[in-house]
């Protein structure tokens, strides 16, 4: 590799000027928010975001990694919930709260099975059957939901043992296990997609499905991984929602699905396909954490947050296609 | 589909086979089914979900999807009984429902400009609307329901009416509520400016072939009005039908209709990738997707189950109809 290969693929990684204006966008949030509440700069508000943010991340990222290839997952959140009640009813089976470190180990295990099982499962209903990824994942992710509802009867798993909470409440020195976690799949992703075959061919696919057919691509299976890592995803975003609140429900964390979509959209990725990066979703999902916190502060009700929300989302769209016909015309 | 093609290898008369399958095995596992009261109550059930696949086949033949209807019902319907109830105004029954399709048709008028203007995919664009349309609803007008004591009587007295009346063998009476003929003529209507209308025809070709559309000079951007538009105030009208049936109004209703209208469209043989679908269809779709929920529990399963029938029988629709596509083209 020469040099200037190296800078622009630099670059490109960092996702250009976009990156630049996202990171704006987080400085234009924090100074705003900062302003409006006096509590906002607080060690304590930025700790408890930290704990309240990867969840929503690694779900972010999942549905970025969908959009690469053109899909979109919207099973993820009923498969995080699958996978932690999954996790949950072997611990009750296990002694309960008072399960062992093994035990825990394994029923991460258990849910991140289940988890890359759901996404296989989806993967193949996309490359094999041919469905389109909306309306596959729109059916799992009511099998998935429905499943926990049965497995659980309706109410929440309570009484998960100390160390699968642990898994959200506990700090590594002064930050969150949580955010550890996070930026671990951001970086493990991040190098996934920039640095490896599979990431590029996964680019190719959503770039030009044809053509990355003709370059010998194997689009089946590469769909297949790639909604296996969204539902290994989706469960990790499920051990730690479920670690963090000590409990597990079929309908917990529902309005993260467009909150995840709204943050894969703003960081950069093109929901057709071919473009996307974690930088850009990581920068959209801290200016949208910290938007919807400063009006938290300001008691702002949680319905209106949610109309900010998508009100965030459609501005995005209208302010993406401004900025792109200015560049055409 | 062309002229020569015999009916019974059409997807409609697919749809209807397997419907009538399926009422003859329910039938058999608890004949309580074939009763003219359950029979009745399908018919009800039908009438609000189906107006909505009116709308949802209209934007699904145009190529789109639309996850926005819910929202948009749940407002539409508790705007209007709100402001019957706070300022006494509208009175009477068509006042209120026409306000309550017009609120329905603005809204879709958002979604119709996003999605041609911005050519930006209508899941995301109706993701963001519907957030909007909830959170707007929600936040500013309220979470408390108007119910019974409170709603206006009008509109009970129309939910209540019943084209036929009968008594039961334990002698409480059950009817065939009027709604049902709103719900057919709405459907004779979108299908007959599906079949025989410029506009209609123009849906069908923008759905198949957006390009090829505008080349042969259908102005594409009114189709997409026409079916955005529609489809929010076929939404609004079934907003306010539904609360006036269950003689109330929760402005937190809806929520995850649109996963069942969805597959009640796409089983009656619409595809997601546009230029296909009938009403017959629809209709067709949505009667197996109600009447095999309602009759989870004639056949003793739990209604836990019921997620994951819907969903199952979501799945097993789009696989058949991505088969058939396939074929299709070859």
């Amino acid at each position: 590799m020469t040099n200037p290969s190296l800078t622009a693929r630099l670059s490109r990684a960092a996702g250009g000027a976009t990156n630049l204006q996202l990171l704006l966008v987080c400085f234009v949030v924090l100074i705003a928010m900062s302003f409006a509440n006096p509590r906002f700069l607080n060690a304590y508000n930025f700790e408890s975001m930290a704990f309240f943010l990867p969840e929503l991340g690694i779900l972010s990222v999942a549905v970025m990694i969908a959009m690469l290839t053109g899909g979109i997952d919207l099973s993820i959140v009923g498969l995080a919930n699958l996978a932690a009640i999954t996790a949950g009813l072997f611990f009750q089976r296990m002694g309960g709260a008072e399960a062992g470190i093994g035990t825990v180990l394994i029923g991460v295990a258990i849910a991140l099975s289940v988890g890359l099982l759901g996404g296989i499962v989806n993967g193949l209903l996309i490359s094999r059957l041919r469905i389109t990824p909306i309306l596959a994942t729109l059916g799992t992710g009511q099998v998935f939901t429905g499943l926990a509802l049965v497995l659980t009867g309706g109410p929440a798993i309570v009484g998960f043992p100390a160390g699968w909470n642990a898994i959200g409440n506990s700090k590594l020195g002064p930050v969150p296990l949580p955010f550890v976690i996070f930026i671990a799949v951001c970086v493990g992703v991040w190098l996934l997609l920039t640095r490896t075959a599979f990431g590029l061919q996964l680019m190719l696919i959503g770039t030009n499905p044809r053509a990355a057919v003709f370059a010998g691509i194997n689009r089946a299976r590469m769909l297949v991984y790639s909604y296996a890592l969204t539902g290994l995803l989706a469960a990790m975003a499920g051990i730690i929602l479920s670690g963090r609140t000590n409990a597990a429900k079929s309908d917990y964390g529902a309005s993260y699905l467009l909150q995840a979509v709204l943050i894969a959209v703003l960081g950069g990725t093109n929901p057709a396909g071919g473009r996307g990066n974690v930088l850009g979703v990581a920068l959209a999902l801290i200016s949208l954490v910290m938007l919807s916190s400063g009006f938290q502060m300001m008691r702002v009700s949680n319905h209106l947050i949610d109309f900010i929300w998508g009100a965030f989302l459609i501005g995005v769209l209208v302010l993406n296609y401004l900025l792109s016909s200015r560049k055409e015309g | 589909m062309s002229a020569q093609n015999a009916w019974w290898k059409s997807t409609e008369a697919m749809v209807a086979g397997i419907l009538l399958l399926a009422m003859v095995l329910i039938g058999l596992v608890n004949p309580a089914f074939w009763s003219l009261e359950n029979l009745f109550s399908l018919a009800r059930s039908n009438v609000v979900i189906g107006i909505m696949a009116l709308g949802v086949l209209l934007i699904m033949i145009s190529g789109g999807i639309d996850v926005s209807f819910p929202a948009f019902a749940a407002a539409a319907a508790y705007l209007v009984v709100r402001a019957m109830v706070d300022w006494g105004w509208p009175t009477g029954v068509l006042v209120p429902f026409l306000l309550a399709t017009l609120a329905g048709a603005a809204m879709g008028l958002v979604n119709a400009t996003l999605v041609w203007k911005l050519r930006m995919i209508p899941l995301i664009v109706t993701l963001g609307t519907a957030a909007m349309a909830r959170g707007l609803l929600n936040g500013v007008v309220g979470t408390s329901n108007v119910n019974i004591n409170k709603y206006p009587k009008s509109l009970i007295e129309f939910g209540k009416t019943d084209l036929v009346t009968m008594t039961n063998a334990k002698g409480a009476t059950f009817g065939l509520p009027a709604t049902v003929l709103a719900y057919l003529g709405l459907a004779l209507a979108i299908h007959f400016v599906l079949s025989r209308t410029m506009i209609g025809r123009s849906v069908y070709a923008y759905g198949a072939a957006p390009e090829a559309a505008k080349r042969v000079g259908f102005r594409t951007g009114r189709s997409l009005i026409f079916v955005y538009v529609t489809a929010g105030a076929l939404a609004g009208f079934a907003g306010l039908l539904h609360s006036s049936m269950i003689w109330m109004a929760n402005p937190r209703d809806f929520v995850g209709w649109e996963l069942d209208v969805i597959a009640a469209v796409v089983l009656g043989g619409a595809s997601i990738f546009g230029g296909r679908g009938s009403v017959l269809g629809t209709m067709l779709g949505v009667f197996i997707l109600v009447m095999i929920k309602n009759s989870l529990i004639l056949m003793g399963i739990d209604t836990t189950w019921q997620r994951v029938v819907v969903g199952a029988m979501l799945i097993a629709a789009v696989a058949l109809t991505a088969l058939r596509d396939r074929k299709a083209i070859v």
